[in-house]
């Protein structure tokens, strides 16, 4: 696990310009870049309101990062095919999102709670979570539960936008138990999309999380589509630049960087857990994939658009900096797509043997203290289904 | 045994205050239920005597005060929400029906959320649009969520806190045009020897016909059962006070002794609780029915304008025009 220090320092403390210090990345001034889609490591990157990010990993750090990132792509790909196998009901893939997830994921400290949509199985990853944990959702077996508590992960929310303001309060309660203030303070993440913005839970939250300060980040995945729809229907400004109107810091990172990734959002979540409140990180990224396993994108985006962006990926830009500091050697490299495969083939058998539920489970849990109309109905179903006992049929 | 005479109203502040001393982790929250003390003062001097961490005034946005108090509950508070009207529940639907009610279920049990929404429901205070409704088939119609309501001030007092004492999520409905009346409430009766909370009661005893009410239609009942019993008619008038679950084990009982059953409620007949009741009886009490189970209600249109709200609420003589109606099949 990554656990380099960002090592932010602030307006007013900046240094006059250095030859490796990029005021934002090249070719576009507002973005927040530490590792460019070379694979050249930018020393210092500056975000709009002056802050520098940095990170100082140590070579094990940046090798367990790239071993993330090629671990959480490695998984996916396993469940889209699960999915196409017809194993999986229905795959929501990260391909291409991995840096945004890996970074964000490896900047929460073990104390933060992280509030993810449908698609975080990155970050699900970097919690030390076992990818197999939200498998029964997609697989039609559950619902998808855990306990949020246990993990400091809340269940996925498909609902878009619902969970920002789920975190937004549980980011209030942390405040309320006063567990802000220090370096041992918890933080909260959200996680959305582009397309959530457009959501008013989504803005609500941003009301809540700055009026209240909420030790809470903000953490938008801009992948670009809603779907079909691209961010063009979705805002006419940057979205970073609505934390404003609601008074709390926005910065815009290259999502396809994991080290900008990381420091963004660790000085982000360090604000927070100090008592400093909100902000939002819009991670500028791009889905390589389809929406769902259910979707078709070439019905709506042409495949130069896909190409220029392969071209940023996230895990040849990472490979490409290892190899030319040589960090890593080619003996890292196949040991970590073994250890994928490993994985996956694990993650693989264990999907193919969840049982399917009984079907009077069907009844269990929809009340904690339950319900007297209910147990009727469940002894009723149970009685129709034992009168087919014996029955050829 | 301490009793008071206590509005509807205060007696549901005065087990509020009692919630919120009792338990650490209860927090209301809501528009104006801090200072103002909410625009019906039910949560009047609670903030002022427990602060603004535990009685919280919100942005204006339904929506934000249902799924923060989500995160909240996820964390281990106890939130207390206030919707300020019936008719502005809607921008919270979805994080209600999709949220509040499926975590239990979705999560198989590991996350609770002990939430009460109180929404003031029921028209008859000759208030604009959208300040009269009740929504009560919304939310019995949805699973996960349980649906209360209160008729009497010792209601009021005892299953407020019940219901926030309950892991399950709770819709607490409160009939706005009753805050006022009086009644006793034993303030000091411990909550654990109260009247069950999901549990139906007799309001009034009677041989002739049931009639089933809730909320502030139980009022409205009481007085038909005691212009009808100046007619020789004694009217059964049973409290719903739980509409999800709904039990119906005394109304089964009642029903096949009377063999006539009205069903009242302000809401609109359609697809109204009346008609998930009617069907019930039916089922379970066939054979003793001398009639077919009546409803009286509410219109099928939009809440009306104040000035004619009266003759769109039932009234006394339309539930007593309802129980003549049983005994000419």
């Amino acid at each position: 696990m990554a656990k380099g220090d960002p090592g932010v320092t602030t307006r007013g403390r900046r240094a006059a310009p250095r030859s490796k210090r990029a005021a934002a990345a090249a070719g576009d001034p507002e973005l927040v870049q530490l590792l460019t889609p070379e694979g050249e490591r930018v020393e210092t990157s500056v975000g709009p309101d002056g802050t520098e990010y940095r990170v100082d990993f140590t070579d094990e750090e940046y090798r367990g990062l790239y071993r993330d990132l090629v671990l959480v792509r490695k998984l996916d790909a396993e469940a889209t095919a699960l999915q196409r196998q017809g194993e999986l009901g229905l795959w929501a893939s990260l391909l291409g999102q991995e840096a945004a997830q890996v970074g964000s994921g490896r900047a929460l400290r073990s104390q933060d709670m992280a509030f993810p949509t449908y698609r975080e199985h990155g970050v699900l990853y970097c919690r030390g979570i076992d990818p197999i944990m939200p498998l029964g959702l997609f697989r039609g077996v559950d619902q998808g539960g855990w306990d949020p508590n246990e993990f400091k992960f809340n269940m996925y929310t498909i609902v878009i936008g619902a969970q920002t303001l789920h975190a937004t309060g549980y980011a209030m309660g942390v405040a309320m138990d006063g567990k802000t203030g220090g370096d041992d303070g918890e933080a909260v993440i959200a996680y959305f999309g582009d397309g959530a913005t457009s959501q008013g839970d989504v803005n609500e939250s941003f009301v809540w999380a700055s009026v209240f300060n909420a030790p809470l980040v903000f953490f938008c995945q801009n992948n670009q589509y809603a779907i079909s729809e691209p961010l063009e229907r979705q805002t006419r400004v940057p979205l970073y630049r609505r934390a404003g109107g609601f008074g709390f810091p926005g910065v815009r990172v290259d999502g396809n960087d994991v080290l900008a990734s990381y420091a963004v959002t660790r000085h982000a979540l360090d604000n927070a857990r100090h008592g400093q409140g909100p902000s939002l990180i819009e991670a500028y990224t791009y889905r390589m994939g389809a929406h769902t396993t259910s979707d078709d994108p070439t019905r709506y985006r042409i495949a130069s658009e896909v190409e220029a962006w392969q071209a940023k990926d996230p895990i040849a830009r990472m490979k490409a900096f290892l190899t030319r500091q040589q960090i890593a050697d080619a003996d890292f490299f196949a040991a970590v797509d073994e250890q994928a495969r490993t994985e996956s083939v694990h993650l693989r058998e264990r999907v193919l043997a969840m049982p399917d539920p009984e079907p009077a489970t069907m009844f269990d849990h929809v009340y904690p203290n339950g319900s007297p109309e209910l147990d009727e109905q469940r002894a009723q179903f149970s009685r129709y289904l034992e009168s087919f006992e014996g029955s050829a049929h | 045994m301490a009793t008071e005479t206590l509005t509807l109203g205060k007696a549901l502040n005065t087990g509020l205050r009692r919630a919120l001393e009792d338990d650490p982790k209860v927090v209301i929250m809501g528009e104006d239920v801090g200072k103002l003390g909410g625009v019906f003062r039910i949560t009047d001097g609670l903030q002022k005597d427990f602060g603004d961490q535990r009685v919280i005034d919100t942005p204006l946005a339904e929506s934000g005060i249902i799924g923060t108090a989500v995160g909240l509950a996820i964390r281990g508070f106890r939130p207390v929400c206030e919707i300020q009207f019936d008719g502005f529940v809607y921008p919270a639907y979805d994080q209600i029906v999709s949220q509040v009610a499926k975590m239990h279920y979705r999560s198989q049990g590991k996350v609770r959320i002990p939430m009460v929404i109180r929404i003031p429901f029921g028209g008859g205070i000759g208030a604009v649009e959208h300040h009269s409704e009740s929504p009560e088939a919304y939310f019995a119609h949805t699973a996960g969520l349980k649906v209360v309501t209160c008729a009497n001030p010792q209601d009021a007092y005892s299953m407020i806190q019940q219901a926030i004492a309950s892991d399950d999520p709770i819709v607490f409905l409160e009939p706005k045009r009753r805050y006022w009346e009086k009644g006793p409430v034993d303030v000091d009766a411990p909550l654990s020897q109260a009247y069950p909370l999901h549990s139906a009661r007799v309001a009034r005893p009677g041989t002739d016909a049931t009639v089933l009410a809730y909320g502030p239609m139980v009022r409205t009942c009481l007085d038909a059962a005691t212009a009808a019993a100046e007619d020789g008619r004694e009217l059964e008038v049973i409290d719903l006070r739980t509409l999800s679950p709904l039990d119906l084990t005394g109304a089964y009982e009642s029903v096949r002794r009377t063999g006539r059953c009205v069903v009242v409620h302000e809401a609109p007949g359609n697809l109204g609780l009346g008609s998930e009741i009617a069907a019930r009886i039916t089922e379970e009490c066939f054979y003793s029915l001398e009639s077919p189970v009546l409803r009286v209600t509410g219109f099928d249109t939009p809440y009306p304008a104040s000035r004619v709200e009266e003759e769109y609420l039932p009234d006394l003589d339309r539930v007593l025009d309802a129980v003549d109606r049983t005994f000419g099949w």
